[in-house]
């Protein structure tokens, strides 16, 4: 984590990743490894209670422990991995084809389009995220799509400004203009032509979103109104188990605690070494 | 730069129209019929459709909107469906205690944070600012709830310093409220001091590049004269927004803190309410809360336009 803003950066194109990036790159793969296998590899089954008491210490049966009614804790850390790692990805790729079809093509069509999504964009940007998501999941209740799709939407505005800014250098350049004189269509200019070339600078972008991503529907489970029971995804393990903080088993709520912290740090400390190769770092992207 | 902040007034003000218009269409519109909700599933359907002309639920939606803009302006926030109560009377005493929250957490955390910002612009790479960057890579990384759960432990279970719940702050009996709320603010500072530090660094150390820096410096100025006098005046407009910008990022913080910490304030009763579907407690605390998040922002952008000349004639 001393990777940070404003060290002298390599000016070669592509800096091997050093052991703090290393660290984020097999934390990040783990957590993909085990939203993909995660339920496989899980002893018991999500919701089975194997155990007549709660919070019991690790032991052989369940190696994490048990929760607070009694079911295995490492089989449920397993099976959350799935929903955290995986509603998050998906939010994020989401917000992100969204925000990029508006933002590319605001950078393309100009004009009129462009002021009005610019627009939208910066009154999408006025809300205040929780308190949007808490009215939409007042009046849709939650589930896995209503999950999905509002933490896509409030990623779309950001990934559209700054997709936009991006695209409108790009759209600048020759081989664009090329492409325009050659009479292509619109969705190939934008696929074609603008895309590739926006994919490194927007990809500190994703990584930062994909943060955001986790730490959203965490606390929206930890609140109650994310994953519902009997599905858990970490965020909602702990506050199931928040009762453990009185009887002492810490474990219980550290476990799923901890699980989210080292996922999110784990991306960031990738998204500082990408930031460092774009010449940009986080606190640039916090102030910018 | 009136011109441009009477523009911005005016955009946040529409902002403002426009978060009525989704609160009336989450809370209004899209969760079904009220009547049958209040009358329940065995009331005959003669009973539900003379209350939906009683409740006016037949007029058109924008003629309900208008109508419920209207009442709520006049200061009729209508009645909790859990229980009966005017909204009014159950949210006012919420409201007090979620900014007596706030304003603790802010001034412990600002002065605090531009501080250290300073410290680590002062000397870029130098220990304290490799030390200061590390430790707020890492809170930032981390969701708050997660903060919470280990200052309880910490401090409320193994040392019992603080208590880990607070049921009743006693705002009237300030240094008992102020230690009641130890652990709540504490985890508000922490989340907030994180960005706080590291955009005030950024601002700072932007200002130091410019050229009227270099030339202080090769007149031979002093480095805490310089960051005084030349550089600090300079990134005042920057550091003003990013204040207000967290405050405002404050606004869904202090909702999650305070839930972990059962502490009665807006945030928490705006989550109940959504649990339980308490329709006119939510249309009220998110007004109430937007309305907040608003306003700093404007203050945001408006500091910023008359902190830097080169906004004012924006396009």
């Amino acid at each position: 984590m001393t990777r940070v803003a404003g060290r002298t950066r390599s000016k070669r194109a592509r800096p091997r990743p050093d052991g703090w990036a290393w660290a984020g790159i097999i934390i990040v793969a783990t957590g993909l490894l085990l939203a993909v296998a995660g339920p496989w590899l899980a002893p018991h089954d999500v919701g089975a209670i194997i155990s007549d008491s709660n919070f019991e210490a690790p032991g052989i049966t369940t190696l994490l422990g048990t929760d607070t009614l009694g079911r295995d804790i490492l089989s449920r850390l397993l099976h959350g991995a799935r929903l955290t790692v995986g509603v998050a990805l998906a939010a994020t790729v989401l917000g992100f084809l969204i925000g990029m079809a508006a933002g590319f093509s605001a950078a393309e069509i100009k004009g009129r389009y462009d002021d009005f999504m610019l627009w939208l964009a910066d009154m999408m940007l006025s809300f205040p995220p929780l308190l949007l998501a808490l009215i939409v999941i007042a009046s849709l209740s939650s589930s896995l799509p209503v999950l999905i799709c509002t933490i896509a939407v409030l990623h779309a505005s950001r990934v559209a400004r700054v997709g936009r800014a991006v695209a409108m250098n790009v759209a600048a350049l020759e081989f664009v203009e090329v492409a325009r004189a050659r009479g292509e269509s619109l969705v190939s200019i934008l696929v074609r032509e603008i895309w590739p070339s926006t994919i490194r600078p927007l990809a500190v972008e994703f990584g930062l979103r994909l943060t955001y991503s986790i730490l959203f529907l965490s606390s929206l489970s930890f609140l109650g109104l994310g994953i519902q029971p009997p599905e858990a995804d970490w965020g909602s393990m702990v506050r199931e188990n928040l009762n453990a903080l009185q009887t002492g088993a810490y474990l219980a709520v550290l476990l799923p605690a901890f699980s989210i912290a080292i996922l999110t740090v784990g991306v960031n400390l990738i998204v500082d070494w990408l930031g460092a190769q774009s010449g940009r770092s986080i606190s640039e992207e916090l102030t910018g | 730069m009136f011109k441009l902040i009477i523009r911005r007034l005016f955009l946040g003000l529409l902002t403002l129209l426009a978060i009525t218009v989704l609160v009336f269409l989450g809370t209004e519109i899209l969760p079904g019929d009220v009547a049958q909700a209040i009358l329940g599933q065995s009331a005959t359907p003669e009973t539900v459709a003379a209350l939906r002309e009683k409740l006016g639920l037949n007029a058109p939606p924008w003629e309900r909107y208008f109508t419920w803009l209207a009442n709520i302006l006049a200061g009729d926030l209508g009645n909790s469906l859990a229980n009966g109560i005017p909204v009014d009377r159950i949210i006012g005493q919420r409201i007090v205690n979620t900014i007596n929250l706030a304003l603790y957490a802010t001034v412990i955390a600002l002065p605090l944070s531009l501080l250290l910002g300073l410290l680590s612009a002062a000397w870029p790479e130098g220990t304290f600012d490799r030390t200061t960057s590390s430790t707020t890579v890492f809170f930032i990384s981390i969701p708050d709830f997660v903060i919470a759960i280990v200052l309880i432990i910490i401090f409320a279970r193994e040392l019992g310093w603080f208590p880990s719940v607070v049921h009743r702050p006693r705002w009237g009996d300030v240094p008992v409220a102020l230690g009641q709320t130890f652990l709540p603010m504490l985890t508000l500072v922490l989340t907030i001091l994180a960005h706080i530090i590291r955009m005030t660094r950024a601002a700072v150390l932007d200002v130091l590049k410019q050229p009227y820096i270099e030339m202080a410096l090769l007149k031979g100025a002093p480095k805490s004269r310089i960051i005084i006098r030349h550089a600090i005046p300079n990134a005042l407009g920057p550091i003003v927004n990013v204040v207000a910008l967290n405050l405002a990022y404050l606004v869904s913080g202090v909702v999650i803190v305070e839930v972990i910490f059962t502490y009665p304030g807006l945030g928490r009763l705006m989550v109940d309410s959504v649990i339980f579907r308490d329709l006119p407690l939510i249309q009220v605390a998110a007004l109430v809360f937007c309305g907040f998040y608003v306003a700093l922002n404007i203050t945001a952008d408006v500091t910023a336009i008359m902190a830097n000349p080169r906004l004012r004639f924006a396009k």
